[in-house]
């Protein structure tokens, strides 16, 4: 494995704080700054703690670089942002992006974002990547300097268009189709888990009114102990941590669906790439058929051209002599570019192949991971019930 | 009249005091002691060019020499346990005749004849004639006897015997009368005061706890709905992966086990404590009757008493002498009859809610087995494949 950036440096967000300042229409805006810091793993090994670097950036600047990372490495599943808005939320947890508890998930988030990014063999070797973490400011102009805008294909951005691909890739079309459902799969899940997690909260809640009816102690006989209120208050609030940590799941999944977009994102490059080389291909044949036809004066095919000039008269060979020269350079250009095109699909294939590899290993991992948190939680969740209910017996034993 | 006697003859016998009653009690709890057992079950409808009723089949073995047979099998409907009932109140104001299910109520979406709805009054039926035959008065009455043993005709015929119901119309007119008057109140012994207050904060408190247990089932079962879709997600899932397509449906496996037994828990609630509770609601109604009563009875005495001082003669001496006794026997029974039902409804609350925490305990340690085993079967793999910190 390769040296990646993780290993000679520990990143973390290590906080969130509200600010206003004036945005580009200079109107008053209220934003959250996350401070990254960073330090230099290796000259921990000999005892002495390196200093911690720190600058601040807002939401939009790691939306900035995670563009240009998807611009400059199209052949790359780029880890994914977490969520803009917060979304899949069930009624307790608040949907206000100013929201702490959302703020906090999403400093996690990001942090998250930056080790992941870190610990890529082609990414962490990124300059811009490495200033966005060390370099207070200039940085904004930096990434633009690079013109990755430009390169931008903004075909791309039409999300549902299709490009006719006459021979696709059956191992990319059949990658597409798998990050379809597992969008699919993930937000279905994610949404019922919302619904459940409302429910089990609604749950645990009313046990909690149980515990005031028998704190009142004016009815002796029916519940001389206020041991049982006790109880069921525990009872009650113990649902709030409960949930806590299903969010932190919650996050995980959340974050692999985000992954199936940038997987898929891949693939349309791909598809684009395609279909551009279709094009410049089909292009091609056609300048030489013209070309064929110039030259021997016979009209194959059906062309305005021919028609005119059969209404209109034939040009002078001079002029037939100018065209097959244009049609001559540009036929050459063409291979040219078609041979380009030919390698530079072949590359991003086999390179675009081995992140996918990469990336299907670490999915399964943290996955299976994330499976297994699940059950320790369900298991800690079913501790804790057993133990509130074990001394709600003991009370109500005592009635 | 048959039902005084019994009355007196029980309180000058037997001391009344509350430790006899607590043996009295637990002799009658104790199976093999007992001599009359009583099943309701298999409820049929029968259809008239009038009306389509239900009627209950009331099994009775008995080993008393009081009835002719040891074994009677005998079909009730709903307005035969009313008439049992009301013939008990009549007999026996001031004890404690247990609550029937209530009459059909249009209440959301039950059906009257629902199977739902007649296996639920089929259980309170049971439970009303149990506890007749549980209580130490109440199991000698003569129309209970004949409520369980005369066949249908038998039964019509003795139902048209008795006072009227214009005489019993004239009964509770009076009572009426003088319970406005605010008959008995003020010269009430402090016991029953006391009785009064704690029977109104019961009955608070009952209510409360029975509007909470039905919130509670209906959350659960909100819950279980939706879980019921949460397992089959994850099995959808595995069908588009092959690394962790057993982890996937090991996970919805585990949910769907932990659904059942969400359901199991949900009919325990159902079965035991929803009852339990809602019998305890009409509990509390019966006994600020029979409060009342009593009350009326002392009022009918006190009433008497100041009739007798304004005549200045001493006119009604022997009816006042009558009335004397009649409270005195009431206020006995009633005594006796509130201790008893107090120790049974703090038995009752208390295997009822102990059977809460059983129920939620069995739920929880199921759903325990079921993720452990699950993260035994993964740490087992885990184990078999590299040092996960190896991975890129």
């Amino acid at each position: 494995m390769e040296d990646c950036l993780a290993k000679k440096m520990e990143i973390t967000v290590s906080e969130a704080e509200k600010r206003t300042g004036r945005n580009a229409m200079n109107m008053q805006e209220t934003y959250t700054a996350y401070l990254i810091e960073t330090r230099a793993v290796e000259s921990q090994s000999e005892g002495q703690c390196a200093p911690v670097d720190s600058l601040w950036r807002r939401y939009s600047e790691f939306e900035l670089l995670r563009n240009y990372l998807s611009v400059t490495y199209p052949h790359i599943v780029v880890p994914p942002l977490p969520e803009k808005r917060a979304d899949f939320v069930w009624h307790k947890l608040s949907a206000d992006n100013m929201d702490p508890d959302f703020v906090e998930r999403r400093r996690i988030g990001l942090e998250n974002f930056l080790l992941r990014v870190a610990s890529h063999p082609v990414l962490c070797q990124d300059k811009i990547f490495y200033s966005f973490l060390t370099q207070e400011g200039g940085w904004k102009e930096m990434v633009n300097e690079t013109g990755f805008q430009l390169k931008a294909d903004s075909r791309l951005k039409a999300l549902n268009a299709t490009f006719r691909v006459k021979n696709p890739d059956k191992r990319f079309t059949e990658l597409k189709h798998y990050s379809d459902e597992l969008q699919s799969v993930i937000s279905h899940l994610l949404r019922v888990r919302a619904r459940v997690a409302d429910r089990l909260y609604g749950v645990y809640k009313v046990h909690g009114n149980y515990g005031r009816v028998f704190s009142e102690n004016s009815t002796q006989g029916l519940a001389d102990d206020s041991h049982e209120e006790w109880e069921h208050v525990r009872y009650a609030a113990s649902i709030d941590d409960i949930l806590e940590e299903e969010e932190h799941y919650a996050d995980q999944l959340k974050e692999y669906l985000f992954y199936a977009e940038a997987l898929r994102a891949v693939c349309r490059k791909h598809e684009l790439m395609q279909y551009d080389l279709e094009m410049a291909a089909q292009d091609l044949t056609s300048k030489k058929q013209q070309c064929e036809e110039l030259a021997t004066g016979t009209v194959r095919t059906f062309s305005l051209k021919g028609m005119t000039s059969k209404l209109f008269g034939q040009e002078t060979p001079e002029q037939r002599e100018a065209k097959l020269k244009v049609l001559e350079e540009q036929i050459q250009e063409g291979e040219e570019q078609l041979k380009t095109k030919n390698l530079e699909g072949r590359d991003f294939v086999k390179s675009a192949w081995a992140d996918i590899e990469r990336f299907k290993e670490q999915k399964n991992h943290d996955l299976k991971e994330a499976l297994i948190s699940y059950a320790v939680m369900q298991i800690s969740m079913c501790k804790k019930g057993i133990q509130v209910w074990t001394n709600a017996k003991e009370c109500f034993s005592k009635m | 009249d048959t039902s005084l006697t019994e009355v007196n003859s029980f309180s000058s016998s037997v001391p009344i005091s509350p430790s006899s009653m607590i043996n009295q009690y637990k002799l009658e709890d104790e199976p093999e002691l007992r001599d009359l057992f009583i099943t309701v079950d298999g409820p049929e409808s029968h259809i008239t060019a009038i009306e389509t009723f239900i009627t209950y089949r009331v099994v009775t073995k008995t080993s008393r020499g009081e009835f002719d047979s040891s074994e009677y099998e005998v079909r009730r409907r709903y307005q035969d346990f009313l008439w049992l009932k009301s013939k008990l109140e009549e007999a026996h104001p001031t004890l404690i005749i247990p609550p029937l299910p209530e009459k059909f109520i249009m209440k959301g979406m039950v059906e009257r004849f629902s199977d739902e709805f007649i296996e639920t009054r089929r259980k309170a039926l049971h439970k009303f004639l149990n506890r007749i035959a549980d209580h130490p008065t109440l199991t000698f009455n003569e129309d209970f006897k004949i409520f369980l043993t005369a066949q249908a005709w038998e039964l019509s015929s003795h139902k048209k015997q008795g006072p009227g119901l214009l005489s019993r119309m004239g009964q509770t007119v009076r009572a009426v009368a003088s319970s406005v008057r605010g008959g008995g109140v003020k010269n009430r012994p402090e016991m029953f005061t006391e009785m009064n207050s704690y029977m109104e904060a019961f009955s608070q408190k009952i209510n409360v706890l029975d509007k909470i247990a039905h919130r509670i089932y209906k959350e659960e079962r909100e819950y279980f709905n939706e879980m019921k879709e949460y397992g089959p997600i994850h099995t959808l899932w595995s069908a588009s992966e092959e690394d962790i397509a057993e982890s996937l449906k090991g996970v919805a496996s585990c949910i769907d086990k932990c659904c059942k037994a969400t359901e199991k828990k949900m009919a325990g609630l159902s079965e035991n404590l929803l009852p339990i509770l809602h019998e305890y609601v009409l509990y509390s109604e019966i006994l600020m009757g029979v409060l009342k009563r009593r009350d009326q009875i002392q009022g009918e005495l006190d009433s008497k008493i100041d009739a007798n001082k304004k005549a200045e003669k001493d006119l009604f001496s022997e009816e006042i002498g009558k009335l004397e006794d009649k409270v005195e026997c009431a206020n006995n029974a009633l005594k006796a009859d509130w201790d008893r039902w107090k120790q049974n409804m703090q038995c009752d609350m208390r295997s009822a809610f102990t059977n809460v925490a059983e129920n939620n305990l069995r739920y929880y340690e199921e759903c325990l087995a079921t993720w452990e085993s699950f993260l035994a079967s993964q740490t087992v793999e885990l184990h078999m494949e590299e040092d996960p910190e190896d991975r890129p």
